[in-house]
């Protein structure tokens, strides 16, 4: 590990590892300077212009593709500074549907959290506010919805889809004011390459991209995605006995932040109305339920019968290593076989 | 998996899948990662954008080849003679590590004989890939310093699986990558924690960390840890255990979280089987086809409502915890087994938490034994061996002495076998599954809102050029017949497929694949062979 690097940043000392860009060497030390088009894991592009900042000696300059120097003086905020955010982010928000309370992103959405840092008049936006948001939903994938009319053209989709999924199927299209994201052809996103990762859902700093029927979680638990064998870190919420939301372990060392469609987006089977709820017995031909007591007892009694090479257990690689274990165990310590197996090899 | 632990000492992946990223070259053989597992997909997209060369060996042109340097479109089954060729070529052009053979690798002078049975002019009609693009992927895997291969059931699901590990393995010896970061052998394992399952014993053959039931010791320090006595003799592997139910041997099963009516090779044998039963327990989240004719059906609880550990396929095990309530009546499975296990009076299924099984694993599983949930809980996982409180878990295997007695690492002689069905006049097509990325076997997937609308038919992919001798449109209905079963499907041409190759996913209950597919086995390992099989198309 190679020392850290102090600078100043508004008066006060900063340390951040060689490399690290001015603006999240601020964000790290609890400095905050206004930003759209940057995300920890997508390499810097400066397009938003939000994050310049005045270091001593310099002209003006983005914060996010200035690595930090020892000695830099930085200054975030000045009359100047006000001034060019200000218009820059009326020209990023000319075309913003900003009908906020009715947006999932409400109170998460970066672009409220600049516009309450920046200030925006509302008589100077009129003017050179479009007549109308036309952009149609584009409702054609089953797990997120994407609104033009909410973006802000930070690029953090396409890069994402470019960066971190390796595939590219967005792009910026068009030119000037109808500059949007889009497909290959402007089609419905379904019609694309995309995989549905939700990648770019999961990184959209506004509601441009979001979840289809979001319900905020009461609260998360980090726990392991329960499909193939890469076994990603995944942060589960609930709410009413309900999984409603699956978003990756920032830091986890299997998946680094990154999801699929399943580990994103399949998790719905926990809540299906078909969920085997109650025990089952077989009384005269049909399967009729039963009480835990009675269906123990009845198991109980047949498997007492068929003790040794005549019984055989069957186990899932879905379940737990310790439910894995205690089932080995019974086979061979209570059952007296070893005829255990599961599906490994299937 | 009993192929790596023969010549290696070990049947996992090798290396971590965060180190695929820094590979210089990297051969995928019987993987379609992109769709099977995506996060791993992503490393490797990551390590072709930092310059790795990538080779894809698979019959059908799965995604990973639009990154590909070189694909390979081998015919199903012939890996071997691809993975020996390529061996051969490595030899003849001196581009092996010798001073890794010598001083790791055991065995060379016979392996190099055995390459003699490998001409070019042979592997090229066995695999129907030319030479030169052989002898290309050869020397671009010998030059990758380190090269990393990757596989799935794509090299397992054959009735000389294990033979096609082995193949595999000694690529990887011969050039000198094993035990070396981003090198290694890497089977990307299926299910969550079909590395735990195996991890745990859950097989027949051996007990928690690979100890083997029929060695007098390690039965002697299970039956004083458990107090009973235990049987050294191997039990049926998952297969077998269908066929002794068919021919009455087994009389009770108990079933836990598998669909044998979707997943078996040969499915409506399994389903014969299972009529067979005296006694039928199913242990599910859902009431499956299988668990529909079970006597005792016992609700179980989801990832999301019990605590306990996965195990990756990097060897990784991490805590996997709690988010709600059991639904209903549901529990964990290890509960119901313990509670199964005590009104039969055993001893030994007191537990009270996972936590109190997990000491009880450690304390008897030597590659386990250094980790707690204390640990996990203060990491983001630990990789196994970790023998002890302090050791921080082993993210590469085999870097100084490999695990067998030895200690080097086996180059084995192979002979090329073909598979155990090939086409013929009345079946003249070789069927292959593979996985979609949209479902996984289908009991989960398909009832996860929203996953169907991405991938919600079964269709069967036929080469255009095959579709168009059999009068086949896409979007036709069609039978896919094989000597086991018929199926009814959808066609979808596409040049993804060789001809003469169709291949169709297994995820569909209404349109159960696994009942063509061929149940011959690996004599080793005991997997079926449903990556080959031979089948004709009827036109409906």
């Amino acid at each position: 590990m190679s020392d850290l690097i102090t600078l100043t940043i508004d008066g006060r000392p900063v340390q951040a590892a060689p490399g690290t860009s001015i603006l999240r060497a601020a964000l790290d030390s609890g400095i905050y300077i206004p930003h759209l088009c940057d995300h920890p894991d997508l390499e810097p592009v400066g397009i938003c212009r939000l994050c310049l900042v005045e270091i001593e000696g310099r002209r003006p300059t983005v914060s996010c593709k200035t690595p930090v120097e020892e000695g830099l003086v930085v200054r975030t905020s000045s009359a100047d500074l006000d001034l060019i955010r200000k218009v820059n982010l009326e020209l990023l928000i000319v075309n913003h549907d900003y009908n906020c309370q009715s947006c999932v992103k409400n109170s998460k959405c970066q672009l409220q959290k600049v516009t309450s840092y920046v200030g925006v008049d509302e008589k100077s936006l009129r003017r050179v506010r479009k007549p109308e948001l036309d952009h149609p939903l584009d409702t054609s994938n089953p797990f997120f919805t994407r609104d033009m009319n909410k973006c802000v053209l930070c690029g953090i989709c396409v890069r994402t889809c470019d960066e971190i999924q390796g595939d590219g199927c967005i792009d910026f299209a068009f030119r000037g004011t109808r500059t949007k994201i889009s497909v290959l052809g402007d089609k419905p996103i379904l019609e694309s390459a995309c995989v549905s990762c939700g990648e770019c859902v999961a990184r959209c700093p506004v509601g441009a991209l979001v979840p289809v029927k979001f319900e905020e979680p009461a609260y998360e638990v980090e726990t392991v995605c329960p499909y193939c064998g890469c076994g990603c870190g995944i942060i589960v919420g609930a709410r009413g006995g309900r999984v409603v939301s699956s978003r990756a372990v920032p830091g986890n060392q299997v998946n680094r932040g990154s999801l699929c469609v399943k580990g994103r987006f399949g998790l719905g089977y926990v809540n299906h109305p078909g969920r085997l709820t109650a025990l089952l017995i077989r009384k005269d031909g049909e399967l009729v339920e039963a009480a835990w007591d009675e269906a123990l007892a009845l198991v109980a009694e047949k498997l007492n019968s068929y003790k040794g090479d005549q019984f055989a257990a069957i186990a899932s690689a879905k379940c737990t290593s310790e439910d894995s274990y205690v089932i080995q165990k019974f086979a061979r310590a209570v059952m007296g076989t070893n005829n255990i197996d599961h599906c490994a090899r299937l | 998996m009993a192929g790596l632990a023969t010549v290696l000492g070990s049947g996992a992946m090798t290396n971590t899948i965060a180190e695929i990223e820094d590979s210089s070259c990297i051969l995928a053989i019987g993987t379609s990662t992109t769709d099977a597992h995506p996060i791993a997909g992503y490393r490797i997209k990551k390590a072709v954008r930092k310059g790795a060369r990538l080779i894809v060996a698979n019959p059908k042109a799965v995604d990973l080849c639009r990154f590909a340097d070189l694909y390979l479109p081998i015919r199903p089954g012939s890996d071997v003679a691809l993975l020996m060729g390529m061996a051969r070529v490595i030899v003849e052009e001196g581009l092996m590590d010798q001073k890794y053979i010598e001083e790791r690798c055991e065995n060379f002078d016979e392996f190099k004989q055995a390459l003699d049975a490998f001409p070019p002019a042979f592997v090229e009609e066995v695999t129907g890939v030319p030479r030169e693009k052989i002898a290309l992927a050869a020397r671009l895997y010998a030059a990758g310093k380190p090269a990393s291969i990757l596989y799935c059931m794509g090299i397992t699901q054959h009735s000389h699986g294990t033979d096609n590990v082995l193949a595999v393995s000694n690529l990887a010896l011969l050039t000198g990558n094993l035990g070396k970061v981003s090198g290694g052998v890497n089977p990307l394992r299926g299910q969550n924690n079909v590395q735990g399952a195996c991890d745990m014993g859950l097989l027949p053959n051996v007990f928690t960390g690979y100890q083997r039931v029929d060695n007098p010791e390690a039965r002697a320090k299970f039956e004083k840890a458990w107090g009973c006595s235990l049987s050294g003799a191997p039990g049926l592997t998952h297969t077998e255990i269908f066929d002794a139910a068919y021919n009455g041997k087994i009389k009770a099963l108990y079933l836990v979280g598998e669909n044998p009516l979707l997943t078996e090779a040969n499915a409506s044998h399994a389903a014969e089987a299972i009529k067979k039963l005296d006694f039928f327990v199913v242990q599910d989240i859902f009431l499956t086809e299988t668990a529909r004719l079970a006597d005792v059906v016992l609700p179980a609880a989801t990832f999301a409502e019990k605590d306990g550990t996965f195990t990756n396929t990097e060897r990784r095990v991490q805590r996997v915890r709690r988010v709600i309530e059991p639904v209903g009546q549901a529990k964990p499975d290890w509960w119901i087994t313990c509670a199964v296990a005590r009104a039969m009076g055993a001893q030994g299924f007191d537990f009270n938490s996972p936590a109190e099984i997990f000491n009880e694993i450690a304390s008897l599983t030597p590659s386990y034994a250094g980790i707690s949930y204390a640990r996990l809980e203060q990491s983001g996982g630990i990789q196994w061996p970790c023998p002890t409180a302090e050791h921080p878990g082993t993210a590469i295997l085999h870097t100084e002495k490999f695990a067998t007695p030895s200690g080097k690492g086996k180059l084995v002689a192979l002979q090329y076998r073909p598979p155990a069905e090939q086409p013929d006049a009345a079946y003249p097509l070789v069927l292959t599954t593979d996985r979609s990325l949209f479902q996984y076997h289908g009991t989960m997937t398909r009832r996860a809102p929203g996953l169907d609308g991405l991938n919600g038919e079964e269709l069967v992919c036929i080469n255009p050029a095959d579709a168009k001798n059999l009068g086949v449109a896409g979007g036709d209905l069609v039978d896919v017949v094989s000597r086991r079963g018929r199926v009814k499907v959808k066609a979808k041409l596409t040049r993804r497929c060789r001809p003469g190759v169709v291949s169709m996913s297994f995820h569909f209950a209404e349109c159960p694949t696994n009942v063509l597919t061929s149940p011959a086995l690996d004599p080793v390992a005991k997997t079926p062979e449903t990556k080959v099989c031979a089948v004709r198309i009827e036109k409906l």
